[in-house]
């Protein structure tokens, strides 16, 4: 049972962290910390998807070893880590700041009209009544 | 020898475009409505190029950069993408055309910023299309993800947090699909969908292929606005501006539709997806709830565009269900339905835009007082039609879509999807009856006694050509392309669907 | 509005410093191959660069040297190198972004050209993640409220 934990620690870190997003995002009503709590449900992917280009036997990180001047020997595989994740991960973090770009720009257009960043109170407040389509 | 470069044209000019008119758009703002007009019907005109040549030749393989499959990133266009191709971008080129009046009444200040958002909009969709390569698509769902959020935010005054609430439940649906990739690269080592669907029949025994079928189907639900996943979509497309909403509206969901059935049939063989395990059934029930949910919501609302909404999810609701019928005649329904929809959400939206911009409000308890058939005869005539066709009335396309579906359901020997579809034709006549009563009889107001008996003319004040041109080609579409419905079929559709079944 | 920090120690070691900072955001753009970076990566550092111009000397001396129709523009010109890279590939008869097919044009075999292709779209992806992180952090720390301050 143990050993169930303590070899899969990636995976239960990336769960653990991807509901504590999770958590943040649907429970909590401040805007800035649904948005907070989606940036860390993204960390969370990126970290898992990262983890799993490991592998067994000492593998280093790769950039290849000795590579100043021309490359004259073969590339053996076994010793460097798959950076196939890693590539695709350079795309997410770029993705998931943009994301986050537009969302900030959304909340201060949000504040700057209801003066007031939590959901309930924007939801009750006088603007957001007046602005419903005219009878 | 260009003809062979259509799939990489298809994306780069709309691309090239959207940052050239951020860049003009600091000096000259008149030339951005007429670039932006460019490039879609130069993407319009490779589409065609594209079906074309796979009607005649076949399935096209595009390498990008040179590299072979399994590790460089690869176009495949097949019938179904070729098809679903020429409808997003005829549609985008026509709510451009559509939009040029509507843009410079909501928003003079920002015509450079919105042309350049909306053609990297288009450009996202159509890569989305045209890609065979899952993690290719996930960097384009999200490229026409954030170009939506920011349109959206465009809008009126309560749009800014409707976009927020969708930004949220959009990425959530985004990183689902990217969990489900990374699940099946880790079993198979491939991204390439080709690749993938010779790799993973030896493994549908390991749960980690289940569980990234799963995160697939949520995230897909997510972003179709699948019944119980679809809460952000009456209040983003309600207040959007006009051009906008008709846009989303006619392709987005369509296009993650066309995601969900190639995840289902192309990459997990429709063996996996129908008999190993139950998915199709689930998404069946779930997608007639869907349909009433969405029909009977429809009836009380009073804004003209969140009725619209509410229909919009009981039609993503009959594309799921001819999805999941798992017969030839269900699926040719839902691709059918694919094209017919787009064509009348479009048509219906811009209509609702036309209302806003001539009246300025889109109350339907105050058509009534408008006079709308006076006023807008034109207008409220594409507004009947296209009704007529979400109802299901021949020989508009939505007669033949449904048509396909009802005999795919007897079919299949699921008599409660074959009642539920026509009940929910049933549903939608009530909706749309609602509004063109009030559209077109007289109002309730006596005629006061002391302005001489007679009431006065009411003034033709339509609305402007450039709106009402794209709204007719879209009519006239709806009814041509209902009449040409089985040679559509026998062109195109019988191909696109699987072969097995 | 930014003002500027009244501290004359922060204002002179970071005039001293922003141009290494710049350097060392350049190295990073063009060596992405041999060690940890690449287009990204760079443009972030110098993106940094100019962020710690504005929080040392304020908003209006960071405007005076980059400003705003700058920062639109160059977002702009690192797409149009990426794309234009990919575009004479398609010109020169092979598919898009098919880098081998520079041989033609640059002094060098397809492997090489390879290589001398990748680099131009990192210097790309580099000029454009630059000029968006300026105008991100602009637009989000004043609140797009930077084009009503007075000149």
């Amino acid at each position: 049972m143990i050993e169930y934990i303590i070899a899969k620690y990636n995976y239960w870190a990336y769960i653990v962290l991807m509901m504590i997003g999770f958590y943040a995002m649907i429970g909590k009503g401040n805007l800035i910390k649904k948005l907070l709590g989606m940036n860390v449900f993204q960390w969370a992917i990126i970290l898992f998807y990262v983890s799993t280009s490991v592998k067994k036997g000492g593998a280093t990180i790769p950039i290849i070893q000795n590579g100043h001047g021309p490359v004259t020997h073969a590339v053996d595989v076994a010793q460097y880590l798959n950076p196939l994740p890693h590539v695709l991960m350079l795309t997410a973090i770029v993705v998931g700041v943009s994301t986050t770009g537009v969302a900030l720009s959304l909340a201060i257009m949000i504040y700057r009209k209801y003066k007031t960043l939590e959901e309930d109170e924007i939801l009750q407040s006088e603007e957001y009544e007046a602005l419903k389509p005219e009878e | 020898m260009i003809a062979e470069q259509f799939p990489a044209l298809i994306i780069v000019f709309p691309l090239i475009t959207a940052l050239l008119i951020n860049v003009v758009g600091w000096w000259w703002i008149r030339p951005c409505f007429y670039m932006s007009i460019l490039a879609l019907a130069v993407s319009f005109i490779s589409s065609i190029g594209i079906l074309n040549t796979v009607v005649t030749q076949g399935i096209i393989h595009y390498k990008l950069g040179g590299w072979d499959p399994p590790w460089g990133i690869e176009y495949v266009v097949d019938h179904l993408n070729a098809f679903i191709l020429v409808i997003v971008s005829f549609i985008g080129l026509l709510i451009c055309i559509y939009s040029k009046k509507g843009i410079e009444q909501e928003m003079p200040k920002k015509i450079p910023q919105f042309y350049s958002i909306y053609t990297l909009l288009v450009m996202g969709l159509l890569g989305m299309t045209v890609t065979g390569d899952a993690f290719n698509l996930y960097v384009l769902l999200e490229i026409a993800s954030l170009a939506s959020y920011a349109l959206i935010a465009m809008g009126e005054d309560r749009a800014p947090l409707a976009s927020f609430n969708y930004l949220i439940m959009g990425t959530i649906g985004a990183c689902f699909y990217l969990l489900g990739v990374g699940y099946l690269y880790i079993v198979t080592g491939s991204l390439n969908m080709a690749d993938l669907s010779e790799l993973l029949p030896k493994l549908y025994h390991s749960k980690a292929v289940l569980v990234a079928f799963a995160f697939f189907l949520i995230g897909i639900g997510i972003k179709m606005a699948f019944f119980p996943l679809h809460v952000w979509l009456p209040d983003a497309y309600t207040h959007a501006p006009s051009s906008v909403s008709a846009f989303v509206a006619g392709t987005m969901t369509k296009v993650v539709a066309y995601v969900l059935m190639r995840v289902m049939f192309t990459i997990f063989r429709p063996y996996f997806s129908i008999e190993l395990i139950p998915a199709t059934t689930v998404l069946g029930w779930t997608a007639v709830a869907a349909m009433m949910y969405g029909c009977v919501l429809a009836i009380a609302q009073h804004d003209l565009k969140r009725m619209l909404s509410y229909i919009l999810i009981a039609e993503v609701g009959y594309i799921v269900l001819g999805i999941s019928m798992a017969n030839r005649m269900g699926l040719t329904g839902a691709i059918l339905h694919i094209m017919n929809d787009a064509l009348m959400m479009a048509c219906l939206f811009s209509v609702a835009g036309a209302i806003m911009f001539k009246i300025g409000n889109r109350d339907i308890t105050n058509f009534r007082n408008q006079q709308l058939n006076k006023k807008m005869p034109f207008t409220m005539a594409a507004f009947t039609i296209t009704a007529l066709s979400v109802i299901g009335i021949p020989p508009t396309c939505g007669f033949f879509s449904k048509w396909y579906l009802v005999i795919g359901a007897i079919d299949a020997q699921q008599w409660v999807f074959a009642v539920a579809l026509i009940l929910s034709s049933l549903l939608s006549a009530i909706v749309f009856f609602k509004v063109i009563e009030k559209i077109y009889f007289k109002p309730r107001e006596p005629v006061h006694p002391d302005s001489g008996g007679t009431h006065e003319d009411v003034v033709m004040d339509e609305a402007p050509i450039s709106m009402l041109i794209p709204i007719y080609i879209m009519v006239g579409g709806i009814l041509i392309l209902g009449i040409l419905s089985g040679k559509i079929i026998s062109t195109v559709i019988q191909f696109a669907v699987p072969a097995s079944f | 509005m930014i003002r500027e920090v009244e501290s004359i120690i922060i204002q002179t070691i970071c005039r001293i410093l922003i141009p290494f900072i710049q350097l060392f955001g350049l190295y990073v753009i063009a060596h992405g191959h041999g060690s940890p970076g690449g287009g990204f990566q760079g443009g972030c550092i110098l993106a940094a660069s100019f962020v710690l111009i504005v929080v040392a000397f304020g908003l209006q001396e960071a405007k005076r040297r980059f400003s705003e129709k700058l920062v639109n523009l160059f977002s702009s010109i690192g797409v149009f190198i990426y794309a234009w890279t990919g575009w004479m590939a398609l010109l020169l008869g092979a598919n898009f972004l098919d880098y081998g097919r520079l041989s033609k044009i640059l002094p060098a075999d397809p492997v090489h050209a390879r290589y001398y292709g990748v680099f131009a779209v990192e210097v790309g992806v580099g000029i454009t993640v630059m000029a968006i992180m300026v105008s991100l952090f602009i637009d989000l720390v004043t609140g797009g409220e930077h084009e009503e301050a007075p000149e």
